[in-house]
């Protein structure tokens, strides 16, 4: 099915391994790859303070990826991009550099049971911190975010809407622009968890109209320790560096000093240059494959996978029941079984998921489960991953009804 | 993989433990309660023990687990029930040896547990193994400063 992309990948030229944890990290062009190696071998110099000719170059490098982001989710201008270490640093700085400054006892904050840690404690802290409240967006009968929920508890407290894209665990879409509409309406702002999502799907932080927006560079075939802050202009610029030293400054004195403009304020030190260029590729090479393409791709393996595991006995999938409401992760478990056994019995198959709770700890427990399984899907995938999963599954049935291979 | 180290990690007794562990349950006015979680996986181990004169009397364990965490629990605490403290912080001991070493020394002090020396082989699962064990290690670390 897609061979040729395959074989883009260095990853799965070595022994086959069945790879379904593209949620948890995905592989590496090579394209991305020998992008690091050239910025290390030849190009290797530090940005934004050198008047040499190469500091100039790696730095118009380092800034034309800065326009490629932006022009990649559709952000105004690229002073709206912000280079983070990943979606949970950009979610920290959101939560602590932007909110932490308005929010007081009284005040709200939504998010749903669905979260991901990285956008879930940060909240609890901050709640602990200001005296507002944490609220949670419950889900419908479908295991899909419950707007009427929602709705109700939206209100002129709530003061910030946070919320994943896409979900890490059940799959779901969740309608962001919806969501923001409605939001801005009672003068809450959104912040949108896009770590599933970017690389998966087209995003439009435009057509969104989120306010913020947060994501990872090495879910999408980039380098790991690099992400992504985007904010509208003008919030962004009100959000307070949480991090202090050099190259973010404009004058120092004795005991004050002044910073630059974004988006340089909010970038301390000597950054992740290799990563930002490793992302940069990595947008190339999603653009030069094409997102449709790879959306409609992960979506057909993904509706394939939904399709044979449903017709497991004893295998319980969670989220919803329809496969066209899973984008590239399915959660399921196996009656009996715990998932960590099933996780290794499937790796002693050289097939490759997680168990665990994806953490996603509250969620969990919405469920009321333990852990789960989770394959999770990306361009590589093929058919034959899925059906090797499956034959896999059964084999760990067998093993802990029979207790052999 | 091969399958044989498989087999060897859920030998039939380990999954007979683990699917039905030993001393699994709560105490009524336990001398010590520890609840430990494996926060990878979200398992959670709660060991309860009624301690006399520095000998365990009774010990329970209650949670929920994969087979590799309840068989390990459930040896464990079959194996410690009627220690001293001292000989149970021991046994501690040779057990965390016996999961990381290739070559441990004599397992056979640890009776039914020798068996999951097999963990060792999957590094994914120590924590599994060890959670029991070390619940236990934080149980007599409680007593000895309470104590101390």
């Amino acid at each position: 099915m897609n061979s040729q992309e395959r074989l883009d990948f260095p990853f799965f030229k070595q022994e086959k391994l069945i790879y379904l944890d593209s949620a948890a990290t995905s592989q590496k062009p090579q394209s991305v790859i020998d992008s690091l190696v050239n910025y290390y071998s030849y190009n290797n110099a530090n940005i934004h303070r050198g008047v040499y000719a190469l500091a100039q170059k790696t730095t118009d490098q380092f800034e034309m990826v800065r326009n490629q982001v932006a022009h990649f989710i559709n952000a105004k201008k690229s002073e709206e991009i912000v280079f983070t270490k990943g979606a949970t640093q950009s979610l920290n700085w959101v939560v602590f550099g932007y909110f932490a400054r308005f929010l007081k006892p009284g005040d709200e904050i939504l998010i749903s049971v669905m979260e991901h840690h990285s956008n879930l404690v940060p909240w609890q802290e901050l709640a602990k911190k200001t005296g507002a409240e944490l609220r949670y967006v419950k889900l419908d009968q479908n295991e899909q975010l419950d707007l009427d929920d929602l709705l109700t508890k939206l209100n002129s407290r709530v003061k910030v809407v946070s919320i994943a894209q896409v979900s890490n665990v059940l799959g779901c879409i969740n309608p962001v622009k919806k969501i923001a509409s409605l939001a801005h309406k009672f003068g809450a702002l959104v912040v949108v968890d896009g770590a599933q999502a970017v690389g998966h799907m087209t995003v439009d932080v435009g057509e969104l109209d989120c306010d913020f927006y947060c994501f990872s560079g090495h879910k999408m075939f980039g380098p790991t320790g690099i992400g992504v802050l985007y904010g509208k202009y003008k919030l962004l610029d009100q959000l307070k560096p949480v991090e202090y030293g050099g190259e973010m400054i404009d004058e120092v004195d004795y005991q004050a000093s002044t910073f630059k403009e974004l988006p340089l304020r909010l970038e301390a030190g000597t950054q992740n240059i290799a990563g930002v260029i490793g992302l940069g590729a990595a947008i190339d090479y999603l653009n030069q494959i094409g997102l449709k393409r790879i959306s409609k791709h992960n979506q057909e393996i993904t509706e394939l996978a939904f399709d044979k595991l449903r017709k497991i006995p004893g295998l319980k999938i969670y989220g919803s029941a329809n496969p066209k409401e899973h984008h590239d992760v399915i959660s399921f478990n196996l009656a009996g079984i715990h998932p960590h056994d099933a996780a290794t019995v499937l790796d002693s198959f050289g097939v490759e998921v997680r168990a665990g709770h994806h953490c996603a700890e509250v969620l969990m427990r919405y469920l009321k489960i333990p852990a789960c399984l989770r394959a999770s899907f990306h361009l590589y995938n093929d058919e034959s991953d899925v059906l090797q999963l499956v034959s896999a599954i059964k084999e760990v049935q067998r093993f802990f009804k029979h207790g052999t291979v | 993989m091969e399958q044989s180290k498989l087999m060897n990690l859920y030998r039939e007794m380990i999954v007979e433990f683990g699917r039905d562990p030993h001393n699994f349950g709560e105490l009524e006015n336990p001398s010590v309660t520890t609840e430990l979680h494996n926060p990878s996986c979200g398992d959670v181990l709660v060991l309860q023990m009624d301690i006399d004169d520095s000998e365990i009397k009774q010990i329970k364990f209650s949670g929920s687990g994969c087979i590799i965490s309840q068989a390990s629990a459930s040896m464990m605490t079959d194996l410690i029930q009627h220690k001293s403290l001292k000989e149970a912080k021991k046994l501690k001991l040779t057990f965390s040896k016996m999961i990381t070493d290739p070559d441990p020394n004599d397992l056979s002090e640890l009776g039914d547990a020798e068996i999951l020396q097999g963990v060792r082989l999957f590094p994914a699962r120590i924590k599994c193994a060890t959670l029991a064990w070390n619940a236990l290690e934080k149980s007599i670390g409680k007593l000895e400063e309470d104590n101390g």
